[in-house]
């Protein structure tokens, strides 16, 4: 059902974890289906320095946010902006089409977090 | 890598002695059991055989027994068989929450075609009350349709009052026995059940053959019009060899039952002591006694099913979850939502169905992986111990979308 990278990134998921001080925190969850993601950034001088990710979700809601922090790491914010859900999943060699509005919500993840990084920072 | 298999409410392994039994009537044996030729005898007398092996097992006569493709014709032809056969007497039909889709869909398909269902809800351990089987009931009931165990959750429910009630009332009582069969005693005379589902697959036997226990006098339509074969209730080709092989199946059954039963609930009680001992934060669902044998059912919470579900395939173990993802809905088991868990929790459910072949090394290797899995599941969720969902708001975390 998934494909290699999908189990790759679920098994061996990058950049887990929470950021100290993060000064962008995004969190997206689908109520109905139940996944929940969490994005921390670090953004220096309009550059995501580094970001971590937290997700209570399935095998693709796993492997979608591993995948959106490595596409993203050392990206502009507006680099970062402009990757949506679908650029996630082609990244990943695709997803079944049920997981493609219940579990990949990586994308809305981080854009939240860099909404949250510009309110904080008055931009 | 170790490999074990504990989804045993999915399906079974085809017992070794089924197989042997089957074989020939693949092979010499092949005639259709309608032909009047010596092939054809030896066909008819196999399937015969078979229904007394059925017949035996459920403490029923042969002739009350009809082979079916399965227990989802079972019950479309015990549900719709009764309904339409009866519709004069009328039109309202009982039965549950939670019981299997091919129950539920049948009952829903009737509905579009005027009749009226009850679906009457459970308790938090899936449990119906006969008190509300007899108030749901009107003068227009013609059948009650209640299963005898959850597949998911593995409750038993209280048949032999349920039938007795509906016997009172001159109701039809059917119900689905497809986990039940092999697992629990059944004597339909003393249950009280006038017809019950059962499946081939769930018994060590082939998949593709069931059986429906029509009592003798019950007005039942065909809803499959073809031959006389089965008496015109269900006609078709009878499938000789998987015939053949459930009525072995159900042989092996009778004279297992009580052996496969204790080395079940040993296990289970074994896999369910680890479980609470090794990881905190588990909730076991399903009634703590009145369960199947070999049914394991329990939510982690803080991790989602599926990924679970990965986790313990990577390690070779299979099970099954009730989570939405796995399911191809965005709900989670309607049987878990039916007994008031909340989505969140229905999310991180698991089900290790155990069988006659497991050991108690299988369980105690599941014990060895499952802590450390969960263990790395929860270290990766936003959800913790320390931001517990409440009960009102299961998904605290995202009320913005």
């Amino acid at each position: 059902m998934y494909t290699d990278k999908v189990m790759d990134h679920f098994t061996n998921p990058r950049n887990v974890g929470e950021i100290a001080g993060a000064n962008g925190v995004g969190e997206v969850g689908n109520a109905k289906c139940g996944d929940i993601m969490r994005i921390y950034l670090d953004v220096e001088d309009g550059i995501i320095k580094d970001v971590k990710f937290k997700t209570f979700g399935c095998g693709a809601a796993i492997a979608t946010s591993s995948m959106v922090t490595e596409l993203v790491k050392g990206k502009t914010l507006d680099e970062a902006l402009a990757i949506s859900n679908q650029a996630v999943a082609e990244a990943l060699g695709g997803l079944p089409p049920a997981k493609m509005h219940c579990s990949n919500l990586a994308a809305d993840a981080l854009h939240e977090a860099i909404k949250d990084y510009k309110s904080k920072a008055g931009k | 890598m170790r490999r074990v298999y504990f989804d045993h409410s999915a399906t079974t392994p085809v017992d070794s002695e089924v197989l042997e039994t089957m074989l020939p009537y693949l092979k010499q044996d092949f005639g259709n059991a309608s032909s009047i030729h010596w092939f054809g005898r030896e066909s008819r007398k196999a399937v015969e055989t078979a229904r007394e092996q059925l017949a035996a097992l459920l403490g029923a006569e042969a002739k009350e027994v009809f082979f079916t493709s399965g227990g989802t014709e079972s019950d479309n032809l015990a549900i719709k068989g009764v309904a339409l056969a009866n519709r004069k007497k009328g039109n309202h039909i009982i039965t549950t929450a939670i019981e299997h889709h091919a129950v539920l869909h049948a009952c829903e398909y009737l509905e579009k075609n005027g009749f009226e269902v009850t679906y009457l809800p459970v308790d938090e351990n899936a449990m119906v009350s006969v008190e509300a089987v007899r108030n749901a009931i009107t003068d227009k009931t013609t059948l009650i349709s209640i299963m005898f165990a959850n597949n998911e959750v593995g409750t038993i429910q209280p048949i032999k009052e349920i039938g007795a009630l509906a016997r009172e009332k001159g109701i039809y009582f059917h119900t689905d026995a497809v986990q039940a069969v092999g697992n629990c005693p059944i004597d339909v005379k003393e249950l009280n059940i006038d017809l019950l589902s059962l499946s081939g697959h769930k018994i060590y036997g082939p998949k593709g053959i069931g059986a429906l226990y029509v009592r003798k006098g019950v007005r039942l339509e065909a809803v499959q019009h073809g031959g006389a074969q089965e008496r015109g209730i269900r006609p078709g080709t009878e499938n000789v060899p998987a015939i053949v092989g459930l009525g072995k199946a159900a042989e092996l059954a009778k004279r297992d039952l009580e052996k496969r039963s204790a080395h079940l609930t040993g296990l289970r009680n074994q896999l369910f002591e680890g479980l609470k001992n090794r990881i905190p934060d588990i909730k076991v669902n399903g009634h703590p006694e009145l369960r199947l044998p070999g049914n394991v059912n329990f939510s982690v919470l803080y991790v989602e099913g599926e990924s679970l579900l990965l986790n313990l395939d990577i390690k070779g173990i299979a099970a099954s979850s009730g989570s939405a993802c796995t399911s191809g809905s965005l709900d989670p088991s309607h049987v878990l939502l039916a007994m008031g868990l909340t989505h969140e929790v229905a999310h991180g459910s698991l089900r290790l169905s155990l069988g006659k072949d497991n050991t108690a090394n299988d369980v105690a290797y599941c014990l060895e992986v499952l802590p450390e899995i969960v263990e790395r599941l929860r270290a990766m969720s936003p959800l913790n111990a320390f931001s517990k969902p409440s009960e009102n708001n299961p998904c605290n975390s995202c009320h913005h979308h």
